[in-house]
């Protein structure tokens, strides 16, 4: 297997009036050629943070930055965290590209889809204006817009949410980068467009071996299209492993919380939900114990430590999977059980 | 038992003027065309659909907040189409809308206490032990804490403020309300706390609920029944059991294939309908059945007639060739 | 395209005979009879009735209307016989306190005026977008704290305390630059004189202006650069100096056209601060002398003037909109 990405205990901190917002908090992941591997949390716990300093996209000025991220290009190894301004430039597009969440607003209103799809290419590749049109037109037509010849031509707002994230998609994978990140790429869209984009995404990953890191809050999308999972809740990975780790034998309460809550289509029936009470903590004052505490069910069968004042570290409960909680591991392993997704009940 | 709410043909049309100058109508966007469906006292009705379908149209228009274009609608029997603004005002305390956005819709410089008493304000009515406890007992069954009552929305996140317009919408004890996807803007473990809040909610008051969004999987757990638009249009209703095991509509079909399902094994194994092209523009929707341009079953004849609902055991369905 | 602009181009004239009968009909409704206003103290009852007559005062409403307004096309005569006198076209009146035809006025005032607007506008974009530019890529910097020091004088300083301050310190003070008591010439004829002239009134006239489109520019390229399709940019590996040219000013810079193109508009109705402390003969002081001596023929005709360049800026700015924002063009 080959190693793209390696984030070693990445923090990002951003200064702001109120306080220091610590948006991720010793987040470490690794990412290979040919897999998926996602990032699950609810809205605020760092995901996008995590994806944008993997292209060093934060203002330097406003965010401190520490840790590693190594990216493996052709040329190396190179660490986005420290390698200056102009090494960071020549990753971009090239060896990692990025889709982001609203496909609306991605796009540049005043320039055409084809000026801007031949701009990244022609950044990287240096090719003729011609050539790079023609190359335009081909991975417009590789995402599956119809008409390319003409559609070339048009501006975004001819094209409606769903064909703008392909043009999206066509212009990060224009170049052949080696690592994709997705945020969110198909919250905007409707279902039925969504099931479009990412079998389309799929697709590409198994003609272009790419990695992809794909970013989402929604647990449907991960089991349709992750190999391995980062459960992140108030900036820290809270429980990491294969996508049947997570969804059969969560260890980790906020995981199985997370699974609780949500309405299946398939299967079981209209009992309530066990929502999980409460809401995340404040980022500027993170609680001195386990995040979750205040909303967790568990604390006060913990033995040995305090949830509310020893903040637990992410082990390995089982080989490849991680989970950060004090609870004893058969506890876990026996509520777990219990909010497990039952597993081919279509 | 006579529905609490039943709508008969129901189509609201927006014109589109092309600019100023020219000041005549460049067309119509056939936001609702057509819909008809009762609503029994209790009963939850889910409605579903891609965005732009007319959804949040329809859930207007049954309450009049927009004046429909055509058809009828009937509030516990009577029909309440063509009356008079002020005549409606007496219908206004026993229907009640939830909107999508907690963030957008409560008043930004009025407390929550003000908020939640307005329908008591507008109404001129005051209930038992005055407006204040009244609304610090409401702020309670919704789960906020009363004490919070001179507090400001911004002040609160997300999921309580969508418990304040809650709050807001029961303070009448209305028999119906229309709940506009109520959880979309919410995360998941929020949303689920918002859920159980109006599963109880209608247990205890019994009030019956037309109830928007556009997760199938949210829609399921809370409804009775399920109607599925598309363009404008019902495709398919039926109870939701019966909907989610044996869909009739194509549409809902591959509406329902394309949920990603949060089981792994599941995910690997079942098979998805991939449905081509984009939403049509509700301006000039295809001729026959709307739904033709992007179903794999369309024949010559969905382009050329309409189908009407028509029974398929506890289903009505619009297709000429159902499942 | 075509039909948008032929639409407009109709709009625009629709629009322009609306306010030129407006015009028309405000000055009608003043409580001064233009024909006693055409002799001043030494009016006589026959004079001021030959005036009328000669001027078509005695002719309905809507006749003397259609009179002024067809004189613009194809000139207009005045009185019979060995009084007659007349304007070739575009007329637009004869001013009987100055014995000329306006027209002919306005030919000597709107070359001061317009190489005032025009050489200001220029000096006032380039200072103002230059230092919104800089001052938005080096936020919180000193550079930023200078312009917001400039932008807060600028905004704040009234031009005739400018204009005097810059008269008297630049001129009067260090003689920097040379106090200019000669006429105005044609920057055809004598670039240097022509710059010499017009140096002091542009800087007074471009000073409030630079601050506003300072303060402007830097909130619109602050604010675009924060756009979704900027960090697109970005994530492309573009330079940073293609990030800033091409994709965060043309959307930041393209609504400024709508404002410079109005702005500029009022200033060809006249400066009249600027064009009185630096005695310049341009339209803004011709009209206030104009409303001074109730020279009504020239106080119309230059309101109308006024109306009408507002409403041919308005039409160029749109169009020039639609070729800069797609959204604009198609729609
Ligand atoms: N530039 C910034 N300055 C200050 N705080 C920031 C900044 N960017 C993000 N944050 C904060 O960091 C936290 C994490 O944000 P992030 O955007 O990563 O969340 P997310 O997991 O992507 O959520 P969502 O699902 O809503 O997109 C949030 O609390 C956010 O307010
Ligand atoms: N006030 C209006 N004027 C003109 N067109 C409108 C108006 N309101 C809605 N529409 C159009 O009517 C159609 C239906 O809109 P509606 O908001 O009902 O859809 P929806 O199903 O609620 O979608 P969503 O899931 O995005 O909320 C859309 O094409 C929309 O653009
Ligand atoms: S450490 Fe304690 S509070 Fe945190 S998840 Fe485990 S049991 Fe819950
Ligand atoms: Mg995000
Ligand atoms: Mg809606």
């Amino acid at each position: 297997m080959t190693r793209l990405l390696d984030i070693n205990d990445l923090h990002v901190t951003f200064p702001t009036e109120d306080g220091n917002v610590k948006a991720v908090d010793g987040l470490s992941l690794t990412l290979d050629a040919g897999e998926t591997v996602a990032i699950v949390g609810e809205s605020g716990s760092g995901k996008t943070v995590t994806s944008l300093s993997v292209l060093g996209l934060h203002n330097k000025k406003r965010t401190r930055l520490t840790g590693e991220i190594l990216v493996h290009s052709e040329r190396g190894v190179v660490d986005v965290v420290s390698c200056d301004d102009e090494e960071l430039r020549k990753l971009r597009g090239s060896a990692v590209a990025m889709i982001f969440q609203d496909p609306m607003s991605s796009l540049h209103p005043y320039y055409s889809i084809g000026n801007q799809l031949s701009e990244a290419y022609r950044v990287v590749t240096k090719a003729s204006k011609k050539d790079a049109l023609k190359r335009c037109v081909e991975m417009l037509d590789l995402v599956g817009i119809p008409e390319p010849q003409k559609r070339v031509k048009e501006y975004p707002h001819q094209f409606s949410g769903g064909m703008r994230q392909r043009v999206m998609i066509a212009m990060a994978i224009i170049n052949n980068p080696r690592i994709l990140i997705a945020d969110e790429p198909t919250t905007a869209l409707d279902v039925t467009v969504q099931a479009q984009i990412l079998s389309l995404l799929k697709e590409l990953q198994r003609e272009f071996n790419m990695g992809i890191l794909l970013i989402t809050h929604d647990l449907g999308v991960v089991a349709e299209v992750a190999d391995r999972v980062n459960v992140m809740y108030a900036g820290k990975v809270v429980e990491r492993g294969t996508v049947d780790d997570i969804y059969y034998r969560p260890l980790a309460p906020y995981t199985m919380g997370l699974l609780s809550s949500i309405p299946s289509v398939y299967g079981k029936g209209t009992g309530r939900l066990s929502a999980i009470p409460g809401q995340p903590p404040s980022l500027i004052s993170l609680p001195e114990g386990c995040s979750f505490a205040s909303r967790c069910s568990f604390p006060s069968q913990v033995v040995g430590a305090s949830c509310a004042t020893d903040a637990p570290h992410l082990s390995e409960d089982e080989p490849g999977h991680f989970a950060r909680c004090h609870l004893a591991l058969a506890d876990r392993r026996t509520a777990g059980a219990k909010f497990a997704a039952k597993g081919g009940t279509a | 038992m006579t529905p609490i709410v039943k709508v008969e043909n129901l189509t609201k049309h927006f014109p589109i003027k092309k600019n100023a100058l020219a000041r005549r109508k460049a067309g119509n966007v056939k936001a609702v065309d057509g819909i008809s469906f009762e609503i029994a006292p209790g009963e939850t009705l889910g409605m579903v659909g891609e965005s732009g379908c007319g959804k949040t149209t329809a859930g207007r228009t049954i309450i009049k907040l927009y004046e429909p274009t055509g058809g009828k609608i009937y509030f516990e029997g009577e029909d309440i189409t063509e009356i008079s603004p002020s005549a409606m005002r007496s219908y206004r305390s026993k229907m009640q809308i939830i909107f999508q956005d907690p963030f957008a819709s409560l008043n930004p410089r009025h407390t929550i206490g003000r908020i939640i008493a307005a329908p008591f304000e507008i109404q001129n009515i005051t209930p038992e032990g005055g407006v204040k406890r009244a609304v610090q007992t409401l702020m309670e069954r919704v789960g906020l804490n009363p004490e919070h009552y001179n507090r400001f929305p911004h002040e609160f996140s997300g999921g309580q403020r969508q418990r304040i317009g809650i709050a807001r919408s029961i303070a009448l004890k209305p028999k119906f309300i229309v709940a506009d996807e109520p959880v979309s803007a919410l995360d998941v473990s929020i949303q689920a706390q918002i859920i159980n809040l109006l599963d109880d909610l209608q247990t205890e008051f019994g009030m019956s609920f037309l109830f928007i969004a556009h997760d199938l999987s949210v829609v399921q757990h809370i409804s009775d029944r399920v109607a599925v638009m598309y363009l404008g249009k019902i495709m398919e209703i039926a109870p939701t059991t019966d909907l989610y095991a044996a869909p009739h509509h194509p549409y809902t079909k591959a509406l329902l294939s394309a949920v990603p399902v949060p089981d792994p094994q599941t995910e690997r194994t079942r098979e998805r309908i991939l449905l081509h092209g984009d939403l049509p523009s509700p301006m000039n929707p295809p001729t026959g059945c709307v739904f033709n341009t992007r179903c794999w079953k369309a024949q010559d004849r969905c382009r050329i007639d309409e189908p009407e609902l028509l029974q398929i055991g506890t289903s009505s369905v619009a297709c000429h060739f159902p499942e | 395209m075509i039909n948008y602009i032929s639409r407009r181009l109709l709009y625009a004239a629709v629009i322009l005979l609306l306010v030129s009968m407006a015009v028309y009909a405000i000055f009608q409704f003043l409580p001064f009879d233009p024909a006693a206003l055409t002799c001043g103290k030494n009016c006589r009852p026959n004079l001021i009735a030959a005036n009328r007559v000669r001027l078509g005062f005695d002719k309905p409403l809507w006749e003397q209307y259609w009179l002024f307004l067809s004189g613009i096309f194809v000139g207009r005569d005045y009185g019979v016989g060995s009084a007659a006198f007349s304007c070739s076209a575009p007329s637009l009146g004869y001013s009987f306190r100055q014995n000329a035809c306006v027209t002919d006025l306005i030919k000597q005032a709107l070359p001061v005026t317009l190489s005032l607007a025009i050489g200001a506008l220029i000096l006032w974009l380039i200072v103002g977008i230059g230092l919104g530019i800089l001052a938005a890529r080096f936020k919180d910097s000193p550079i930023d704290t200078g312009s917001t020091i400039f932008v807060l004088i600028g905004t704040s300083l009234p031009t005739f305390v400018t204009g005097l301050l810059l008269l008297i310190y630049l001129t009067l003070k260090n003689n920097i630059i040379p106090l200019n008591f000669d006429a105005y010439v044609s920057v055809f004829d004598n670039p240097s004189k022509f710059f010499m002239y017009f140096l002091l009134p542009w800087i007074t006239l471009a000073f409030a202006f630079s601050a506003i489109y300072t303060r402007y520019t830097r909130s619109a390229v602050i604010e675009t650069s924060g756009e979704d399709y900027i960090r697109t940019a970005w994530a492309k590996g573009l330079k940073s100096s293609v990030v800033l040219r091409k994709h965060t000013l043309r959307a930041a810079l393209a609504p400024l056209t709508t404002l410079a193109g109005l702005d500029f508009a009022g200033l060809l109705g006249g400066a009249i601060l600027t064009e009185t402390i630096f005695n310049l003969p341009g339209l803004g002081r011709m009209s206030l002398k104009a409303v001074n001596d109730f020279d009504l023929p020239v106080v119309l005709a230059t309101t109308l003037l006024a109306a009408t360049i507002v409403v041919i800026m308005n039409l160029i700015v749109d169009l020039l909109y639609a070729v800069l924002d797609p959204r604009v063009r198609v729609g």
